[in-house]
């Protein structure tokens, strides 16, 4: 496994003469190297179910503030399941109604606008459950493993993931700046919801 | 006796509701293009170029919906009904107390269709019609409304938004049946254009635009001018495979009709999607026009503007109805004016759809030209698109040189006028997947102002046309694309808004701009103009941004995407700059 690395390093390393020294480094390396880097082809996604129960909108609750998000999505933490995530979210239409995150149909989701929230188990609720003034509802088009990708995708276009993990190219004509060069937005909850109604 | 009575109230109630016979001609304004020629030219002088300047607001009302306002108010009598976008409010407003509401109708469609609608939830307008107004919702429905007390008569569910079909347009009542169409083609729906009953709501016909001919009612009495439109089941045969059922071809647009040929003209919407390889072949009956019999809704002939349409260059601008001396000693000609998405302006003869002239009246890199002996519109082959190629420059852009903003026709200047664009733009294919009631767009594009006509950064024009000459006579640009229809005056005035806020009054004849006032937020509706109860002269608009440009404000998008909004998003990258959203309705009169 330290193939992975030049060999000038390791013998730099020993030439040190501390073997613990270039285990840590190495190890150090290749846990941050890893989790970016690495395949996995099924599971490795939260426990939908849990995500589930945990979520909260707001952090406004009776007896004091609740913290609104609970789950950790591994997929943000990588940048294949993330560059998945940017695959799904053409294949599944997501772009024909959100653009490649400037919105159309639907709102924006590079902004910091966040009507329904924006941790990864708000969005994951969004995609699954559909919201009533316009999102489908896409349980059943995707395993919880693709929604989980997307999910990551697309927090990576506000900057929500590590710039590493973010994708840095499109298939397509260049439109909005590469993921893994956009400005890390602040989400705020206390956004307008998208009917047409006035007072918003 | 309190029965009796009760009922002869009603009744009186009713009769009020009636266009009075003694009002003026033109006093009223019953359907959004205010007659079924769709000139939009009124006769009323009242206001006229030399006292214009003077014109102020004599009331305003805020529509509570903060959507692009597209519609059209309408007025009969001594009230004013208004149509909003989603939720689709129908207002009635008193004209003889400054606009007090007198009644308000909530429809209460589905507010996921909010998620089906490509271009903003926009209603086009209402029409009303022996004591009834009829509205369609942006959920696919038609209903009828009593005038008097804001009553549903009846209501008809016609679209279904699991498909991605929404209702749009402003309705057209002809010999007492409601003509509606869908909209939908960005979402891969079968276009299709119905006639309701009016007293029941029922349908009495409906003919769909893609398909076999038995469901686009297409029979023996089709007899259109061109070879290419000749054949038996062409709605099939010109898709591969069944792409028809999904070929878009919509009907969100304009309706007009002659009563003389007892003919109605509607045009179709561009063929689903935007990925051209998936549906190979002149996709009939999509981008083009029919005139079919308002009883049967039967085929009499058809022709199609952008065969094959490569750009979003659908075919549902207006067509207006209008007699003309073409050649100075010939008699008038029976023909049709239509402003095309593709930046040609047709005249057509309406007897028989027989093109008698397309000339440019905007930039045009796509095609060269329309070919008079065949009908066909000349591709330009450099600018075919490709799955994986971005082609650029290509104009007119997907909105067209102009869009549904409904143009007028004065028969005093004998001028056309135009509310446009002049855009540009690159246009990439990508690989679509149909998923029913998600748009099936298959194309990145990317508007921005035309880079030589004018080349100078705007993107509106208003344009006086001469249509026997074929050109322009004057043109005032306007830095975002005029999305805003018009009326034409017998007062040598007319009437259009700016996205960025401001109503105009322009001299029909110089297109000098005489006089203008700042509205709260951008213009997208269409002007109207009425004899109050007062008989003063009134011009109303609706103001509040929105519709496929002004989405950028109306739906917050972010314009750092420059595809976002269909390709519109960098292009409208200034507008929050200039406009807030917010619906309100401006009344001017003269002082």
């Amino acid at each position: 496994m330290f193939s992975l690395y030049p060999k000038s390093l390791h013998r730099s390393r020993v030439r040190m003469g501390g073997r613990w020294c270039v285990v840590a480094v190495a190890t150090t390396m290749l846990l941050c190297g890893c989790t970016r880097e690495k395949r996995k082809f099924s599971g490795g996604e939260p426990n939908s179910n849990a995500a589930v129960s945990s979520v909260r909108l707001i952090d406004l609750q009776p007896g004091g503030a609740q913290p609104v998000s609970h789950v950790d999505n591994p997929f943000e933490h990588n940048a294949y399941a993330t560059s998945e995530g940017k695959r799904l979210y053409s294949s599944y239409n997501c772009a024909s109604c959100h653009a490649h995150g400037g919105g159309d149909i639907g709102p924006a989701l590079m902004d910091d606008k966040w009507i329904y929230g924006a941790s990864p188990e708000n969005i994951y609720a969004s995609i699954m459950e559909g919201r009533p003034n316009g999102m489908p509802s896409f349980r059943g088009h995707l395993t919880e493993d693709q929604a989980w990708k997307i999910v990551a995708y697309v927090r990576s276009m506000s900057a929500q993931v590590p710039q590493g993990v973010a994708p840095n190219r499109s298939d397509e004509m260049k439109s909005s700046p590469a993921e893994n060069s956009k400005k890390k937005e602040n989400p705020a909850p206390a956004a307008p919801p998208t009917s047409g109604e006035q007072p918003q | 006796m309190v029965f009796a009575l009760s009922l002869a109230l009603c009744h009186a109630l009713k009769a009020q509701a009636q266009p009075n016979p003694a009002r003026p001609p033109d006093a009223d304004w019953p359907i959004a293009a205010k007659d079924d020629s769709n000139m939009r030219y009124s006769t009323l002088n009242q206001i006229t170029a030399d006292n214009v300047h003077s014109l102020q607001v004599a009331w305003t009302f805020g529509t509570g919906v903060n959507r692009g306002h597209e519609g059209a108010p309408i007025v009969v009598g001594s009230t004013m009904y208004i149509i909003t976008p989603y939720p689709n409010y129908l207002y009635a407003l008193d004209l003889k107390q400054s606009g007090q509401i007198k009644w308000r109708f909530e429809p209460k469609p589905d507010a996921a269709s909010q998620g089906e609608a490509c271009c903003d939830h926009v209603a086009r307008g209402c029409a009303y019609d022996d004591g009834k107004v009829y509205i369609n919702t942006l959920d696919g429905q038609t209903i009828a409304v009593d005038a008097e007390s804001g009553h549903e008569v009846w209501r008809t569910k016609l679209g279904d938004i699991h498909i991605g079909e929404t209702i749009t347009m402003a309705p057209i009542v002809i010999d007492g049946k409601v003509i509606v169409g869908n909209s939908g083609s960005q979402l891969g729906v079968r276009g299709w254009i119905a006639a309701l009953d009016g007293k029941t709501g029922k349908v009495v016909w409906r003919a769909y635009n893609t398909g076999p001919d038995s469901d686009c009612l297409i029979g023996p009495d089709f007899h259109p001018y061109y070879a290419d439109d000749k054949g038996k089941d062409l709605g099939v045969t010109t898709w591969p495979g069944e792409q028809w059922k999904i070929g878009g071809a919509t009907v969100w647009g304009w309706i007009s009709y002659d009563p003389q040929l007892h003919l109605l003209f509607h045009g179709t919407g561009d063929p689903a999607s935007w990925n051209s390889e998936v549906r190979k072949g002149p996709n009939k009956w999509s981008s083009g026009i029919f005139a079919r019999d308002p009883d049967t809704g039967q085929a009499k002939w058809f022709y199609q503007y952008t065969v094959h349409d490569l750009y979003g260059h659908d075919g549902i601008n207006e067509s207006i109805v209008v007699d003309l001396v073409l050649k100075p000693g010939e008699p008038k000609q029976k023909v049709l004016l239509h402003a095309d998405r593709n930046g040609y302006l047709y005249v057509l003869n309406r007897e028989t759809g027989q093109v008698i002239s397309a000339n440019p009246f905007v930039r045009i890199t796509a095609y060269k030209g329309v070919d008079l002996k065949t009908g066909h519109i000349q591709f330009n082959p450099d600018k075919k698109p490709e799955v994986g190629k971005t082609i650029r420059d290509i104009a007119p852009a997907a909105p067209g040189g102009k869009d549904w903003q409904p143009s007028a026709f004065s028969p005093r200047t004998g001028y056309m006028y135009l509310p446009h664009q002049t855009l540009s733009m690159d246009f990439e294919e990508i690989p679509v997947n149909y998923i029913a009631g998600t748009p099936y767009v298959g194309a990145d594009a990317k508007f921005y102002p035309d880079p030589q006509e004018p080349g100078d950064g705007s993107m509106g024009a208003f344009t006086a046309w001469d249509p026997v000459a074929g050109k322009a006579v004057w043109n005032i640009k306007e830095r975002f694309p005029v999305w805003c229809g018009t009326v034409a005056t017998a007062g040598d005035v007319v009437f259009y808004g700016t996205m960025d806020a401001w109503f105009k009054a322009v001299d029909a004849r110089s297109g000098k701009v005489l006089w203008k006032f700042k509205v709260d937020s951008g213009i997208v509706g269409q002007p109207i103009t009425y004899l109050g109860p007062d008989g003063k002269q009134y011009v109303a608009i609706l103001s509040g941004v929105g519709g496929w440009p002004g989405s950028v404000v109306s739906n917050d998008l972010d314009p750092d995407d420059p595809v976002s909004d269909h390709g519109f998003g960098g292009a409208m990258r200034d507008l929050p700059k200039y406009t807030a959203k917010g619906g309100a309705l401006y009344v001017f009169a003269l002082p």
